[in-house]
Order: C-alpha cells, then structure tokens, then sequence
C-alpha cells in the first residue's frame, strides 16, 4: 500500500530470480517448521489432540478464513487491501437469511450468497479503481457500511431455519472424516495456487505489486487486474458466507465479527508482503494450518479464545520482526 | 483570507455539520440549544482526543489500530489500581495512564522505526495483544462502579466554567494540537515526512524519529482516555471501546487527513470527530434506530473520501505555510 511506502529502495522479489525464490522458499520453511513445532507440541500437551475426529472439527477453525485469504492475498500481492470481507459476509448471509421467507432452496440460497459477495466486490472494485481512492479507506467505510446493513435488517434478531441439505454445505462430510470445508478448501488451495503462480494473469499480479507504473507502461491493464482481484475477494467473501451460515445454522449481524483481521494476519503469516509485490499460496496454506492449530491446540487446554488471539498477534509480529531483528544484529555488528 | 477559508476542506466540512445540526433541528427544536450542543461536545471529546494522535500517525504515511485496545488496557489497569487501592490520588492514576499509554504507543513505535515493519502489520498485532492483556489482568471479570471510588469517577464530570473537565481537557488537547502542529519543527517533520519521506531525509528530518514520535504521542493520549473514558463510564471490561479504532480512523478521513500521508489539518480532525459525534446524538432524537449508526458512518467515510480525493490538490504536499500563501 501507498501509505506504507518507506523511503528505502525496494527489493523487488521475483519467482524467478534465485535471491527472492531462496527468501520465500526460506519463510515457507521456517513457517513449516513452526507448523511442526505446534503440532508436536499439541500432540504432548493433549492426549485427545491426535484424534481424526478431532483433528478434522480442528479444520473448521481455519477452512473458511482461509479460502477469503487466498483471494485476498491476490489482492494484498497486487498493492490493495480489502478490509470488508467480514462484512461482505455478513451481507451475504443476511441476504441468504432474508430469502428463507420466501421458502427458496438451497440452490437460490448459494446463488444468493455468492451474488451478493460478488457485487460487493465490484462496488470496492469500482470506488478503488474509478474513482483512484486508496483501498485501505475505501473498504475500512465499506466494512462499516455492509455490515451497518445486516445491523439495520436484522436488529438484535437472527435468521435461522436454514434447509437441512443447506447445512451439509457446512457440516457435511465427503469422505470418512474429510469434511466438504476441507475439500472446498483445497481445491481453492490448488486453483488460487496455479492462478498466482503458472499464469500471465498471475504475473501481473506481481508486476503490479512491485511498479504500478511500469505496469501500465508495458500494456498490463491495472485497473482491470485490480477490478477482478475485488470481485474474486468478494465471491470468496461470499463462499465463505455461505459454509459459515450453513455451519451455524442462522445469521446474527454480528456473524464473523473480526475476522478481517485474522484474514489479513493469516496472509501476512503466509509470507505476502503488505506492501505488495511478493508472497505465495503455499505460505497462506501453513499460516492456515498454523493457526488453526494454535487455535484448536490452545482450545483443548481450555485457554480462552481472547487469550489465543494473543498468541496470534504475538506469532504476526514476531515471526516479521525475527528476520529483521536478526539481520539488524548481524550488520550492527559488522 | 477569509475567501481562502470559504474554499477549505475544513469550510465545507463546517458547513456540513452546520447543515446536519439545522437539518436536526428544523424537527426536532431543542437539539441545537447550546446545553444540549455542549453535551454532544462532550460526548464526542474521547473521539476527537484520538482523532488528532490518528491524525499525526497518518500524516507521517502509518496507521495506528491499536488505539482503542491501548485505551481498553489502560482503562482496566487504572480501575483495577483504584480498586484496589482507593487511596491513590486520581492525579497518580491519570499520570499512570498517560504513562502506560506512552509505553505501549512507544512499542508501536519502535517496531515501525527499528524493525520497519509496516505500520499496519504492527499494530494489527498489538491490537490483539493489548485487547488480550486486559483479559488476562481481569481474567474477564468486570470493575464496575460501585468499586471505583467517588473521586476517580468524579474528575472528567466536575464542572468548570459550566463545562466538564472532560470537554476542557479535549479543548486543551485540541489548542495544543493547533499550536505544535503548525508552530513547531517536530510538528512540521509530521507533515514532510508524510508529504515526501526523501526529501525529508535530505532536509535532515529522521523519518523514523518522527514517526516513533507519532505513535507515542497517539499511545500517550489513548492512555489518557483509558481513564477518561472507564471513568466516564464508570465501568471497566475487556470489550471497552471495541471496534472504536475504526472511529478514530473514520473521523480523520471525514475530516480529509489524506492516508497518503503529509496533507490535513488539526480543526479537518476535530471536524471529522464531530461530524460523527452529531451524527450518533442525533440518530436517537430523529427515531431512528441506533443500528443505522454502523452504515450511516460507513456511508460518511466513503462518501468523504470521495469527495477529498476529488478536491486534493495536484501539485505535491507544501509544508511551509508561507509558500503555501504565495502559491
């Protein structure tokens, strides 16, 4: 983003270049490595932590935040921020809420919810890339906005009643204990995975990141890239509205409260720089694991939610500023 | 000058809370009277206070999301430290929080300065790392009022010169603000570090100094509203000003701080603050629903930000008032 713009010269990191592939390669590393960490430590700290039951209900704590971090690290990567995902899923589970009056089916209900994400994601799309507003406002006002919407139908009421092979949507299980979140998820893993990185579209997203500028000039359509970025974001929103609602069962206004900041934590966790330009999907896919299992692990040894996400903001800060810290001592010392 | 004025960001912005406040009026008399105008004033004073710390932390190109978690924290320990120990004099606990403000505003800081990590990044972080040490400190239990002593909770009600301390104190920040903004080198560097961090660093500003100095200052005075507003209150929990971050930031858009850094002014924040400030007192009077609030200001924000991005000058950020006169 503009506003984070530091008057040193950017490195720019490229999947090509061994320098930069060897800094990723080395983040995603030392992120497994703590994944494994977690993990083990898990696995010792609790004797019902190794269960296949309970290793795949530890899945729902990350399946649908990750599936919105995947588009919103496109979207991070290209130099934009949106920080109205969790109120675009609270819009679209509304809007799903709202339609139940009417005794629509689950397919009306999906295409509902996915509509709405959609259309929320071009309205940020266009006031970003029509008007040139900086993202990070335009979306702190949209976050305000969709969910003040869901506040103003809803009230201190929920929907509820949702159809029974709606809720499959969010509870069902495909196979033994792979539940359909978790094969939704992956798929999502592989096809954001190929898009970013074994495409041109995918290219452009990095170019635009690292010199807008230069973008334009070599006949990328920025604008157009961003465009699309915003409304994949808001499908996403919109998908992930649809497995959350389906996993509740109802629709509070208040539902995903927050989550725009463990979303945006997970990509950043993942290796994106939130300056743009650089970052990977296999990163975003074990900063999910990781804290889904930091979260789950720490919920087994009954520690308080708001406790973990103590944790969580330590393990931002401090898996970013390692790196740095060291490489300060290092040529402090030189 | 005073076409100059007319033409402002802050004009308009005046005018518009001039109109919203006629608007209010026009149906429901009594809402513009100068008691109940003073009470929307001092509703609005933790807001504004905020408002102007955001205001130097985006001036200089960061952002501070931790305010209200840093507000929250420092609300808990005072109450607690009061509760505790009704004997402590309110001065000690209001110096404390300023205190504990700056520390945890200082530590935002230092990681923006000495690591470089991005502002957001940072204090997306402390956001939930403060929010977090309130409910260990409490273990999610309350302090409520009959807990506080009378004197803790009298200090921002106590009425001079027929306003609260607490209206007084905004004041005093706000006339500080306006004086060390404009008049002083450190409150130029705000702006030139934000305007073009290059040229700052070739006119021998620190632009990490500076922005450390930003983010104590937003921490100092969130410290300072930790009391005031537990006290004000007179209740203290781990939820304390949820979500109150995005206010702060929200007033300072309205108000046409330019997140872009180096562009706004003291009385664009105060403004910005009370456009919300009337907003949220005068949905009650008109009838409508307190839950409109939440997309009502979301519309302000963007509509705002709209609108100052239309009316933001081309040529680059000028920071010396004199050229700004020639120009």
């Amino acid at each position: 983003m503009s506003l984070t713009d530091t008057p040193t010269a950017r490195r720019i990191p490229d999947r090509l270049s061994g320098q930069g592939a060897r800094i990723l390669r080395s983040w995603e590393l030392l992120l497994f490595i703590i994944a494994v960490l977690i993990f083990v430590g898990n696995t010792q700290a609790s004797p019902y932590f190794l269960d296949a039951w309970n290793l795949s209900d530890a899945t729902f704590n990350f399946t649908e935040k990750a599936m919105v971090a995947f588009a919103m690290a496109l979207l991070i990567i290209s130099g934009e921020i949106d920080l109205s995902v969790a109120g675009i899923i609270a819009l679209s589970s509304t809007a799903m809420g709202w339609a139940l009056q009417f005794g629509v089916g689950t397919p009306v209900l999906i295409t509902i919810g996915l509509s709405v994400g959609l259309l929320c994601g071009a309205f940020n799309g266009a006031l970003v890339t029509r008007l040139g507003l900086p993202s990070i406002v335009v979306t702190i006002g949209t976050m305000s906005l969709f969910r003040g919407i869901s506040y103003i139908v809803l009230g201190d009421q929920a929907f509820n009643g949702y159809p029974t092979d709606f809720a499959w949507l969010g509870r069902g299980y495909v196979f033994w204990v792979i539940s359909f979140e978790l094969v939704l998820f992956t798929v999502f893993a592989v096809i954001y995975g190929v898009i970013l990185h074994f495409t041109n579209f995918g290219r452009h997203i990095f170019v635009i990141g690292n010199n807008p500028t230069a973008a334009t000039f070599s006949g990328i359509r920025v604008d157009r890239v961003k465009m699309i970025l915003f409304l994949l974001t808001g499908l996403m929103s919109g998908v992930a509205a649809v497995c959350l609602t389906a996993r509740l069962g109802s629709t509070r206004p208040s539902i995903a409260s927050a989550w725009e900041l463990e979303i945006v934590t997970m990509v950043v966790l993942g290796g994106v720089s939130i300056l743009g330009g650089a970052g990977s999907i296999l990163g975003v896919v074990i900063a999910a694991l990781v804290m889904g299992m930091v979260t789950f692990g720490l919920g087994l040894l009954n520690v308080p939610g708001i406790v973990m996400s103590i944790f969580i903001g330590a393990l931002l800060i401090g898996v970013i500023a390692l790196p740095r810290l060291i490489r300060l001592v290092r040529t402090g010392k030189a | 000058m005073i076409l100059r004025f007319l033409k402002s960001r802050e004009a308009i912005l005046l005018g518009a809370v001039l109109a919203l406040l006629v608007i209010v009026e026009s149906r429901f008399s009594g809402f513009a009277a100068p008691g109940n105008l003073a009470a929307v004033f001092n509703d609005t004073s933790i807001l504004i206070i905020l408002a102007l710390g955001q205001t130097l932390v985006i001036l200089t190109r960061c952002i501070d999301l931790s305010v209200a978690s840093n507000l929250a924290l420092t609300g808990m320990v005072t109450a607690m430290l009061n509760a505790a120990f009704p004997g402590i004099p309110v001065v000690v606990l209001i110096a404390l929080a300023v205190g504990l403000g700056t520390l945890l505003g200082a530590f935002n800081g230092i990681l923006v300065w000495k690591l470089d990590i991005p502002p957001i990044v940072v204090t997306l972080g402390t956001l939930t790392i403060y929010r977090g040490t309130v409910f260990l400190l409490s273990d999610g239990s309350w302090v409520n009022s009959h807990e506080m002593s009378a004197a803790y909770k009298a200090f921002p009600r106590a009425v001079l010169f027929s306003l609260p301390v607490l209206s007084w104190i905004a004041l005093a920040v706000v006339a500080g603000f306006a004086v060390a903004v404009t008049r002083t080198p450190l409150g130029r560097a705000f702006y030139a570090v934000g305007g073009n961090p290059h040229a700052a660093v070739y006119t021998g500003i620190d632009v990490g100094r500076t922005r450390f100095a930003a983010f104590t200052i937003s921490g100092a005075l969130a410290g300072l509203c930790g009391y005031l507003w537990v006290s004000r209150y007179a209740v203290a929990y781990v939820d304390v000003a949820g979500g109150f971050e995005l206010d702060v930031v929200a007033a300072c858009v309205i108000g046409g701080i330019s997140i872009a850094g180096g562009m706004g002014t003291v009385g664009g924040a105060v403004l910005g603050a009370l456009f919300l400030g009337v907003i949220k007192n005068a949905l009650p009077v008109a009838g409508i629903s307190p839950f409109w609030q939440l997309a009502i200001s979301g519309a302000a924000i963007i509509i705002a930000v709209a609108f100052n991005a239309r009316s933001s000058r081309q040529p680059g950020h000028i920071i010396l008032k004199s050229a700004e006169r020639t120009a």
